[in-house]
């Protein structure tokens, strides 16, 4: 332990840390641009510079050790002066539309410019022209209000493991860009969308399909249905002011119907449908020896990172739908035909807490008949801004139930939001499959919490099932390249493109704090402890499903409407 | 592209800090960087392409489209600069509607800006495959320009 002192004020440190990380941890705030919490730091943008006695310039706290008796100022005249110029600078050439910016109210540089009192523009210079990216289907880039800090560049390289952007050109004439400054959809880019998560600035944001989804509500010959994804429940609340880690599915289910939607279904219900699937093409694929490990799909940024960069791998990948095309299948096939409604005029929308849903629903193989399974995809944060838009008081609204007939779920299906929510759900069904009996416990301990890589072997009848679970495609690179290598020997990984899971797609509402993230999972796994359902298999929907319509897991229906094909991209990488 | 392989093979076991001389040395072959020279290289090293072309275009000495047939080299350095170099660059690039590193259409000419030609003496000066045009004033440049390009199309009608 080492003892410094901040502020006049005595605080605890320990040998090596930064004195940033001691300085929060004593409830010392000091703003930051560039520094990511989880990787190194970078040192880049300044903001957090302090007063150290005996030192003659400022120091970066993100990246100076502490030392025994050192004496900090964080907010003195000194300091404060340079932060303010820091950002002054920044706005230099930075657009003044903040009023028009999808940023607006989350924007870290508008809110540290009103925080340090920047009352006018200081320096002008000559705004660079720059084009807008708007090649991607889920990530609109505005190189104009980059500020450079790098964040995305490193989340991109070190968190994920993909690389397609990084700083172009040099000097004033710097950018953050792909390789030969293309579109980003001809890019390696998986469109996972933590680059957005991440951005301080309105430089990267998602696609919004908002205003086309309302005037599809607003035209009374297309019926609206929405369906919402398992994370979705756990997280919204926060962009209502509550605390994180609320579950509001029922809140969610009344908000929906108010916007106008005339079927609310649950992609939990969904989920539990996926579970039926992958489950058996495990059970077959291990009992025909099939390729394994087989990997799940349920990740779009995950399945186009392997088409791209692993595309020798296709064939281990589950050919299931994810729960969102599974359900958008069904409801145009299924639930159309029983009612008797054409499926042209079904206007079938998603709200999920993923950037890359937006780029799955669009993939070619994703409408049959050129008639695509899914119409829209929305993020958390969208329907948020819908539900604001409205007038809808979100606390005010009464719990209501999803519809039927893909209104049930059990927990296991609800789990998918998190990292190893899908392997344990998938390991309940698969011993129940191929043993008759139930997995006793239900929980997989083993494969909860919040680490890149989890791994377990289960046993299932005779069989010692080898598992591994992977969240962040860095990791997921890692695992692969074990496989290649012989040094892990598995049957089933679970890949989740954003690292934590779906609670932390890009999608979801800003942040980047592990404290939100660890209150968001356990908000599951109490759904999941208190469930009187927790095992696909006993949802009586999904039995009724696959007794009214589809058959058997894998069986012949299931085919056509259930799964799918990869193939691979031959992309710039 | 055999050409890229051959030169990849002689930078066997190659890291990172062999990029800058395996980009030179494919351009020194090939006259500029190209996707798939790029795509080559970023295999051979295992780094991503958006790296290279970081690391490219951080550097004036790469470019990325094959020279014009005739090759302008517009001097910016200190007595050049003095003498008016950056009108010209402006004449150069309006007229011939490219920036500095591309190539036109028709693939007539390129443009490349270099720090120091060496040539202070006969500023400003701008040389073109090779050969030295000194005292440049706006009206000359953008003759010089109107004459190379009636000799390529004349060229290019036999």
């Amino acid at each position: 332990m080492i003892t410094l002192h901040a502020n006049n004020r005595t605080i605890q440190a320990q040998e090596g840390e930064t004195i940033l990380s001691a300085l929060k941890r004593a409830g010392i705030s000091v703003p930051t641009l560039c520094h990511i919490e989880s990787l190194l730091p970078d040192g880049a943008c300044r903001l957090c510079v302090v007063e150290v006695e005996g030192q003659r310039g400022l120091i970066p706290s993100c990246s100076y050790p502490v030392s025994d008796g050192m004496k900090i100022q964080t907010h003195s005249p000194r300091a404060l002066r340079a932060r303010k110029t820091i950002v002054e600078l920044l706005l230099a050439n930075h657009p003044d539309d903040c009023m028009y910016c999808h940023r607006n109210d989350s924007c870290r540089l508008r809110a540290l410019a009103a925080e340090l009192g920047v009352q006018q523009r200081r320096f002008g210079s000559t705004p660079v022209d720059h084009k807008i990216d708007l090649s991607s289907p889920s990530i609109i880039r505005d190189p104009a209000k980059c500020i450079l800090c790098g964040k995305c560049v490193r989340v991109c390289e070190e968190i994920q493991g993909v690389s397609a952007i990084n700083f172009i050109n040099r000097g004033s004439k710097t950018v953050v860009g792909t390789a030969f400054n293309e579109g980003l959809n001809v890019s390696s880019c998986v469109n996972c969308g933590q680059c957005v998560m991440i951005c301080p600035t309105g430089a990267l944001v998602e696609r919004s399909q908002a205003e086309e989804i309302r005037a599809a509500l607003a035209d009374p010959e297309r019926i609206a249905v929405i369906q919402h994804a398992p994370a979705v429940s756990v997280t919204l609340a926060e962009e209502f002011g509550l605390k994180p880690g609320q579950d509001v599915a029922g809140i969610l289910n009344a908000a929906l119907r108010r916007l106008g939607f005339k079927r609310v279904f649950d992609t939990s219900f969904s989920a539990d449908l996926t579970i039926m699937e992958e489950a058996s093409e495990l059970a077959h694929r291990i009992r025909t020896g099939g390729p394994l490990p087989m990997f799940t799909s349920c990740s779009p940024a995950w399945v186009k990172f392997i088409e791209e960069f692993y595309p020798d791998f296709i064939d281990h990948v589950s050919t299931c739908k994810s729960p969102q095309q599974m359900l958008g299948a069904v409801i145009k096939n299924f639930y159309a035909s029983r009612n008797g409604i054409d499926p042209a005029r079904i206007y079938s929308v998603s709200v999920m807490p993923c950037l890359a849903k937006k780029f799955e629903a669009s993939r070619p193989e994703m409408a049959p008949d050129g008639r695509p399974d899914i119409d829209a995809v929305i993020t958390t944060r969208e329907l948020a801004a819908m539900i604001r838009m409205q007038g809808i008081d979100f606390t005010s609204l009464e719990p209501e139930e999803a519809d039927h007939p893909f209104g049930e779920r059990s927990s296991a299906g609800k789990l998918f939001g998190a990292t190893g929510g899908v392997m344990e759900a998938a390991l309940r069904t698969a011993h129940f499959l191929l043993t008759g009996r139930e997995l006793d416990p239900p929980k997989v301990t083993a494969l909860r919490g919040l680490s890149g890589i989890k791994t377990a072997t289960v046993r299932i009848g005779d069989l010692d099932v080898n598992v591994a679970v992977a969240s962040g495609l860095a990791n997921a690179r890692q695992i692969l390249d074990d496989i290649r290598s012989g040094e892990r020997q598995l049957h089933f990984v679970e890949i989740m493109s954003c690292p934590g899971g779906c609670i932390a797609g890009g999608g979801q509402p800003y942040q980047t704090d592990p404290d939100r993230l660890r209150a968001r999972m356990a908000a599951l796994y109490e759904i999941d402890r208190q469930a009187p359902v927790q095992t696909s298999h006993r949802n009586e929907e999904v039995a009724r499903l696959y007794e009214e319509f589809l058959g058997e897991p894998l069986g012949e229906r299931s085919h056509e409407l259930l799964h799918t094909h990869y193939h691979h991209r031959d992309v710039m990488q | 592209m055999n050409d890229v392989d051959s030169i990849l093979r002689s930078f066997p076991d190659a890291k990172r800090d062999s990029l800058i001389p395996i980009l030179q040395a494919v351009q020194e072959s090939q006259g500029f960087l190209s996707r798939e020279a790029v795509v080559r290289i970023s295999r051979h090293l295992k780094m991503p392409a958006s790296k290279i072309y970081g690391v490219a275009t951080f550097y004036n000495q790469f470019r990325f489209q094959a020279k014009g047939q005739y090759h302008i080299m517009l001097c910016r350095g200190t007595a050049c600069h003095v003498k008016g170099s950056a009108k010209l660059q402006e004449i150069i690039c309006k007229q011939l509607k490219i920036q500095p590193g591309q190539t036109t259409r028709d693939g007539f000419f390129s443009l490349e800006v270099v720090a120091c030609i060496g040539a202070c003496g006969l500023a400003p000066v701008i040389s073109i495959n090779g050969e030295f045009y000194s005292s440049m004033t706006p009206d000359k440049v953008s003759a010089l320009l109107d004459n190379f390009k009636q000799k390529a199309t004349s060229h290019e009608g036999n």
